[in-house]
Parts: structure tokens; C-alpha cells; sequence
């Protein structure tokens, strides 16, 4: 790849806030036709960057250069504008769509004066152009609204290609895809990237990074911590450089499945929100046991979620807790019965951020003898808890009165997981567990998560990672469209069968196809 | 030169300080423009504010007078905003507890008179809190915003205020006033020193705010209002009752507002009139806003906006400018100080002229 034209030259940027420097004189160079991944743990620097380059921060040191006429020249600091006028396209991981307009629509926006009669034809031209070039098929005439995931991704690169990028940027594209759509974003980008345009894949998944890129450049702690061509690279080797030292894999033993704890008997849900909607669903959850919740986002997962959280009640159907029917749940009963939950949106709804850790740890049992008498907060209590849950946890923080907006995200899980395994629960909600977490943490959770199964609770993990459900669960639930599959004994399951059932195919047509 | 903002990790007790005296210091700047304009000195200006509101005995019991509902307006303000309930109705909260200060304590209701101080106040808390209960409830049922039914029913209350006193509340006595019936003695807050106006609902004041104080720091309830408040959604996945608590805010912020009413009522004029506040219910929002919505700092911000109005008043009379600039040194100290609180959010960063822009 070297031996084609550089793109993109960022050379020693480095970025402070305070104390800390997030970027520390970081370099990379793109080529034509190049698909360059950059990985690393969250907090390595990999969105500082990003925003740099695509001028949303102003670095304290180094320059950023793109090729232009006659050779590479500066890009001034802080312009977004002077960005995308240099051919530099970013998909961002949360999209940035109108959603009542068309996607052809969608994808003019902003190029083109206020009035502009009678040109839409040639921007619909040149995207047809781009399409038939890249392979991104999608129909530029409906609503964006009604498009699928994968669909308003490709709208979005459409965007960036449309501006005549030279480079584009993908910000863990993937987060939101099946496996098989995954695939096909890969194949895109590899037909893209030999028509000549440079690529950014930023990503923390090791396998798709190997999958798809040409080179590696691998960020920790705000430096480069490595580069290598992804042809020669070693997945143990990558995994030791992105967390900067030996992390042991979770070793999962046999689970031996006990009594149901937990289930759900012909569960339906209505109404709030399209994405919690459930049909008719069947879950059961047993002592010793992890069952794998796997689904392509807002399938019905957060209705499932909310149920067990108590933050939801059926509109049809049994919840049963240890046998007996849950009727009217609420969270304050549910944690007193020994449920623990960690919530989706850790940040959201796990912790109240300019509460204190102490006052986080202790938020779901403040009435519970153990944090107060009669009205009055036992300080003492929570402070003692606190002060044991962060040694026992390694929750890295200042201490018990720290607030909890200043702690990383894995950090925040860290304090979650002592908020709720402390009590020694029963049934266990491990909602998208490992989120953005780093390699280290990511082990820390998944450990804890096996060692109270190991203690005879119940667990449902449910995840858009399929590796992190292969590593935990025992035994696979498939979510699509509100209705739940079984897919049975994780052993002997393989990815494209569960994808499959993603998309909605039933485990006889997935194994038909698979 | 290249200016940008960037987000605060964290602001120290010290700048917060300093940002609170900056914002002060840039106020009084401010203000001294329209004093120069109006041919005056604006140090002597401020000297004469300062003797006006602490000069003398007199002077400072009026100022203490003046801060007394603008106390107990600012912790409704205060304790609701925390929670993020905005309560603007607290003026119409103020007239309903001095209504029911005025139906229970005028003679009516006979009591043992060590009862009937205490159930005038109850009276006047639970009057002033339901006219609080009522849009919350709007709120959780319906989703009516509670800023646009409060601030209305500040105009129904008073003018609700103004047929009563004019019709079945108007005291024969008045010579055609329209004001109620007056309090019986046993129903009146004693002053805290002869001859002056100053009376014991400044002590109520300031208990009130020493307890709720206490009440965020070392109590359940206290707990579940700051985690409502500051994230609603997480509150709500912790098991915290969220519509609840809301309620109970709700109550406890419109009663406030009612002991204000009460404390006007009871302690300075002695019977209800439709003038009872000069927008003591809207100020009460400035002082909470001033104090950063803590409960003793909104001690501190009634006491300088009462010195400002009741020095103003003072200077006024002294130097022939306009009392209005009470209103002045008030509204910018409240603009500095959301001036400044964006300071404590964002640290200016002056960055080196863009290369080739």
C-alpha cells in the first residue's frame, strides 16, 4: 500500500486537557486506496483524534495535512468546513440524518444553495454513479425514518462520497449491524478503498479490524502503541498491544443449571416505544446458568430489559420470580428479592453523576435498614460500603465522595457491579455489559459475571457483541422483532446460524442456510 | 488571536468564589454607568445605599423586614428548582397562605392561644403547598407544563385575592379599603424588637433554611430529591419513586412560599389586601438563582437584594435618582452570575492565529 500517493498526514499532533494529554504526539500517514484501523480501549485518544483531524478540537502540537493541489497542504486547526471542502468524510457513530426528509435528500443537504431548482436531477445522477461504482444500494427516494440501520449507514457514507471525500472516517461503524450486514459494509469498503479512497476504521473489535483493514495503527493511553500491516498481524499480539500487557481469557466452565429462578410465561408488551414492543415471549432463566440474549439493536431487547428491571409491566402474560407471580413489579421490590440489574445506558441510568460513588453504591437500598434509620441517612454506613466495594471492585476513583461523572466508563460499571453483586443476588441483568469498555475491564466484568453464576444465580446477558455472548452464555436466546427463539446449548452454535435468526430467520431455515 | 471554549472537569470552591465576587464587582460596575449618566457619584451612590440598608438600627430591621418573605420565596424557588420542578407561582402560593393565615387566625376559629400561632403557620403551609400539588399532578397525568400553569395562576389567585377582600373577606371597619378582616392578636407573629418591624418570621426563615439544609444532606428524602433532580432516569431504574418524590418536592416548596404569605400577613400588615406582595413570589426566583439554589447561600441572596431595594429606596431620596435602580443592581448581579456560572462550565482557551486560514 505504501508505494500509492499519502492522503492524509497527521504528524506528532498532540492534544492536552490539563493534566491530562489525550493525544501525545501521534502520527499516521494514509494512502490511496488504503483501509488504515485505528484500535484501541476507549479513552486511548482514538475520538481526540478524530475530532482534530475533522476539526472539531484544535491541537496544541503538530499539524494535520491533506493532499490538495500540487501536494499535501496544512489543514487549518479548528474548521470543520475546511475539512469537508478538503475531501475529508466522517460517519459518525450515532447518525447525523433528518429523518422526515428522503435519503437523497438527506444526501444534498448542505451542498447546495437554499433554491436550487432543477438540480436534483444531476445529484441524482452522480449518486446512481457512486452506487453503481461502490455497491451501496439503497432507495434514495424513502423516507429516512423508514430505512433500516444498515440502510441509513450507507446513506451516510453516500453523504461523505457525494461531498467527494478522499477520506473516510467510519466511527465503529459496525456497533449497530448484524454480522451479515457487517459483511457487506466490509465488502463496500474494500471495492471503495480500490477505487482509491483512503479509509479510517475506528473500531475495538480485534476480529473486524483483521477482517477488513490493510494496516493497524494501535493507540493506547494517548500513544502509539504500535503499527502493524494487518496481513502479518497476530490477534494476541494486537490484544497485548491495545491494554499494554498480558490479559488472561475468561475461561468459562460447564454450567450445571439448577431450578428456574426466573421466567417469562407468554409475555406481551405494548406502547412505550416501538423499540420495547414483545410478542408472546418465553424466557426462563435457571440457577448456575447464563443465557445469551442476541439480537440486532431494538428488537425488543430494552422491553426485555425493562421487565426484568421492573421498570415495565407485561401487558399480557406471567412474570414469575422463584415461582411466584410477579404482578405489579416495581425496582425497589425486585433488587429487595435479590434481582441485580446493570442497566444498557450505564451513564444514563446506572449512576447519578454529581452524586457521590458512596451515594451511587447505596442509591437502590436507601431505605433499606442498611443506609438509614428512620428517614435519617446512615453516612457512615454508606461511606464504610463504599470504601470496601472500591478496593474490592478496583473501582479507580478519589474516593467514596468522589462524584460519579469524573469516573471512566469502566469504572462506572466497576461501581454498578458492586452496587448490585454485593448483595449476593439471585437473578442477574447484565445489559450490554462491557459497552465501550477496554480489553482489561472487559475481563473484570465477564469474571464477575461467571463467578456468581458459578455461585448459582441465574444470569441473562444480553448483548450486541456475539463475542462476548460466546464467551459467557450457556445457552442462546435470539430476539427479532419482539418475538424471542430459542437457539439452544451455546456449544455447537455458530455465528452465522445466530446471525441468521437475527435477521429474523427461524432456527430451521438458519441451519437450512447455514 | 483564536478564542474557543472548552468544558470544565471540575470547578474548585475557590474559583466558585472568585466567579461569585467578579460577577458582584462587575455588577456594581454596571451599575455606576446610570449613576455617572445621572450626574451623580457612584461611590456616594453606594455609600448611601450601605447607610441606607445598615446604617442604623431602623434601617437594618427594615432591610431584615424586607428579606424575611424573600427567604422563604427563595428556598421555594430553590428546593424546587433542584429537583428541576419549575415552580414560577410562588407569588400565588404567597397569596394563598395568607388567605388561609387570614380564614383561620381572624377570629373564626377558636383555639388555645399557644395553638393558634402553629395552625395559622400549618394553614398557610398546606394552603400554599396544595397550590403547588395541584400542576405537579397536571404534570404527571396530563404532561402539562408546570411553568406555563403556575405562572398563570399567579394572575387567578390574585385576582380570586382582590374579590374576597372587596366582597365576602372585606373588613366593615376599613372605611372602604379593600382589605379582610384583621388577625386576632393570638394569631400574630410577635416583632422581635419593640418599635421595630422586624418580626419572628425571619427566625422561621432562616429555620426553614437550616432544615432543608439538613434535610438534603442527612435525610432519605433529602437523597431521592437531589437523584430525581439531577438524573431523573437513573433515580428512576434505582427504585427512587420518582412521581412521588416530585410530589412531596412540590409540597414542601409551594408551603414555603405560603409561610411567606403567612409571614406578611401575620407578622407586618395584619390583614390580607391584594397588595400584600410587591413580587415577592418572583424575586424569591432571582434570590434562588442568586444562591446557586443552595439553602444558606439563599439566606445570604435575600438579604443582599433586600439591601439593595431598601438601600435604593434610601439613596433615592438622598440623591433624587431613581429608585429603580434597585431593579438595576438586581437584574445585572442575576445576569453576572449566570455569566458567571458559564465561566465555571467553560475555560476560554486562547489558541494561536490558524495557519493558511
Amino acid at each position: 500500500m505504501t508505494d500509492t500517493p499519502v492522503l492524509l498526514s497527521l504528524s506528532n499532533i498532540t492534544k492536552r486537557f490539563g493534566a491530562l494529554t489525550a493525544n501525545d504526539s501521534i502520527s499516521l500517514d494514509l494512502h490511496r486506496g488504503e483501509i488504515l484501523a485505528l484500535l484501541g480501549e476507549n479513552g486511548a485518544g482514538k475520538t481526540t483524534l478524530m475530532n482534530i483531524l475533522f476539526g472539531h478540537y484544535v491541537q496544541d502540537e503538530g499539524d494535520v495535512r491533506v493532499l490538495g493541489n500540487g501536494g499535501l497542504r496544512a489543514l487549518p486547526p479548528g474548521s470543520p468546513g475546511a475539512a469537508l471542502r478538503a475531501g475529508i468524510g466522517m460517519v459518525h457513530q450515532h447518525f447525523t440524518l433528518a429523518e422526515n426528509l428522503s435519503g437523497l435528500a438527506n444526501i444534498r443537504l448542505g451542498t447546495e444553495p437554499l433554491v436550487s431548482f432543477g438540480r436534483e436531477g444531476a445529484a441524482r445522477a452522480k449518486v446512481q454513479k457512486i452506487i453503481a461504482e461502490s455497491g451501496l444500494d439503497v432507495d434514495l427516494e424513502r423516507r429516512v425514518a423508514d430505512l433500516t440501520v444498515g440502510e441509513k449507514q450507507r446513506i451516510e457514507i453516500l453523504k461523505a462520497l457525494y461531498r467527494d471525500a478522499k477520506v473516510l472516517i467510519l466511527d465503529e461503524p459496525t456497533a449497530v449491524l448484524t454480522p451479515q450486514e457487517a459483511e457487506g459494509l466490509f465488502a463496500v469498503l474494500r471495492r471503495l478503498a480500490a477505487n482509491g479512497l483512503g479509509v479510517i476504521f475506528i473500531s475495538h473489535k480485534l476480529g473486524e479490524v483483521l477482517a477488513v483493514s490493510h494496516r493497524i495503527l494501535v493507540l493506547r493511553g494517548g500513544k502509539t502503541a504500535g503499527e502493524l500491516e494487518t496481513a502479518v498481524a497476530d490477534r494476541r499480539a494486537i490484544a497485548d498491544l491495545m491494554v499494554g500487557k498480558a490479559v488472561a481469557a475468561v475461561v468459562r466452565t460447564p454450567a450445571n443449571p439448577g431450578e428456574v429462578l426466573f421466567a417469562l410465561e407468554d409475555v406481551s408488551l405494548h406502547g412505550a416505544g416501538g423499540g420495547r414492543a414483545l410478542s408472546g415471549v418465553h424466557l426462563t432463566l435457571r440457577a448456575g446458568e447464563v443465557v445469551g440474549l442476541a439480537g440486532v439493536s431494538g428488537n425488543g431487547q430494552s422491553g426485555i430489559a425493562a421487565l426484568i428491571s421492573g421498570l415495565a409491566v407485561p401487558t399480557s402474560g406471567t412474570m414469575r420470580l422463584y415461582g411466584d407471580t410477579v404482578t405489579r413489579p416495581d425496582p425497589r421490590a425486585l433488587v429487595a428479592k435479590g434481582v441485580a440489574r446493570m442497566p444498557e445506558d450505564r451513564q444514563h441510568d446506572g449512576v447519578v453523576g454529581t452524586m457521590s460513588v458512596a451515594d451511587n453504591i447505596a442509591i437502590e437500598e436507601v431505605r433499606s435498614g442498611a443506609f438509614s434509620r428512620m428517614g435519617l441517612l446512615d453516612r457512615k454506613a454508606m461511606r464504610e460500603r463504599a470504601a470496601s466495594a472500591i478496593s474490592a471492585y478496583d473501582v479507580r476513583c478519589q474516593g467514596p465522595d468522589a462524584e460519579a461523572r469524573l469516573l471512566s466508563g469502566g469504572n462506572v460499571q466497576k461501581l454498578i457491579l458492586a452496587r448490585v453483586l454485593e448483595r449476593g443476588p439471585r437473578v442477574i441483568l447484565a445489559n450490554q455489559p462491557t459497552r465501550g469498555l477496554d480489553v482489561g475491564a472487559q475481563a473484570e466484568v465477564h469474571r464477575r459475571i461467571l463467578a456468581a453464576r458459578d455461585r448459582g444465580a441465574a444470569v441473562l446477558v444480553i448483548s450486541e457483541d456475539l463475542d462476548e455472548l460466546f464467551a459467557l452464555a450457556d445457552r442462546f436466546v435470539v430476539v427479532h422483532a419482539g418475538e424471542l427463539q430459542d437457539a439452544g446449548p451455546s456449544d455447537g452454535l455458530d455465528r452465522g446460524t445466530i446471525g441468521l435468526m437475527m435477521a429474523g430467520q427461524g432456527p430451521a431455515a438458519a441451519e437450512l442456510a447455514s | 488571536m483564536n478564542v474557543r471554549l472548552e468544558p470544565r472537569e471540575n470547578a474548585s470552591v475557590g474559583l466558585r468564589l472568585c466567579v461569585s465576587l467578579a460577577a458582584g464587582v462587575a455588577a456594581l460596575l454596571l451599575v455606576a454607568i446610570p449613576v455617572l449618566l445621572a450626574g451623580r457619584s457612584p461611590l456616594e451612590a453606594y455609600a448611601l445605599m450601605i447607610q441606607g440598608a445598615f446604617g442604623s438600627m431602623f434601617a437594618l430591621s427594615e432591610t431584615l423586614n424586607r428579606a424575611t418573605p424573600l427567604i422563604l420565596t427563595g428556598l421555594a424557588a430553590a428546593v424546587a428548582f433542584r429537583a428541576k420542578l419549575w415552580n414560577i407561582g410562588a407569588e400565588g402560593q404567597l397569596y394563598i397562605g395568607a388567605l388561609a393565615a387570614v380564614c383561620v387566625g381572624s377570629g373564626l376559629l377558636q383555639l388555645p392561644p399557644a395553638l393558634m400561632l402553629p395552625t395559622v403557620m400549618i394553614a398557610g403551609f398546606l394552603a400554599g403547598g396544595l397550590m403547588m400539588v395541584i400542576p405537579a399532578v397536571i404534570k404527571q397525568r396530563f404532561g402539562a407544563d408546570e411553568v406555563v400553569i403556575t405562572l398563570l395562576l399567579n394572575f387567578v389567585v390574585i385576582l380570586f385575592i382582590q374579590m374576597l377582600v372587596e366582597g365576602p373577606l372585606k373588613d366593615p371597619l376599613s372605611m372602604g379599603w379593600p382589605q379582610s378582616v384583621p388577625l386576632i392578636a393570638e394569631a400574630k407573629l410577635p416583632k422581635l424588637l419593640p418599635r421595630l418591624r422586624m418580626h419572628w418570621g425571619l427566625i422561621v426563615g432562616v429555620v426553614a433554611a437550616l432544615a432543608l439544609w439538613l434535610m438534603v444532606r442527612k435525610t432519605v428524602l433529602g437523597f431521592e430529591i437531589r437523584a430525581v433532580g439531577e438524573n431523573k432516569a437513573a433515580a428512576r431504574f434505582a427504585g427512587i419513586p420518582v412521581d412521588a418524590t416530585m410530589l412531596k418536592v412540590a409540597l414542601i416548596s409551594g408551603g414555603l412560599a405560603g409561610l411567606a404569605g403567612v409571614g406578611e400577613v401575620a407578622g407586618v400588615k395584619g390583614y390580607l389586601s391584594a397588595d400584600l406582595s410587591p413580587g415577592f413570589g418572583y424575586s424569591g426566583i432571582v434570590v434562588a438563582m442568586l444562591a446557586g439554589l443552595s439553602p444558606i447561600g439563599t439566606v445570604l441572596a435575600a438579604l443582599f437584594v433586600a439591601a439593595v431595594f431598601v438601600g435604593a429606596d434610601s439613596m433615592s431620596r438622598a440623591t433624587g435618582i431613581s429608585s429603580y435602580i434597585a431593579d438595576l443592581v438586581v437584574a445585572l448581579s442575576l445576569l453576572c452570575v449566570l455569566v458567571g456560572s458559564f465561566f465555571l462550565r467553560f475555560r476560554l482557551r486562547f489558541g494561536q492565529q490558524s495557519v493558511g486560514a
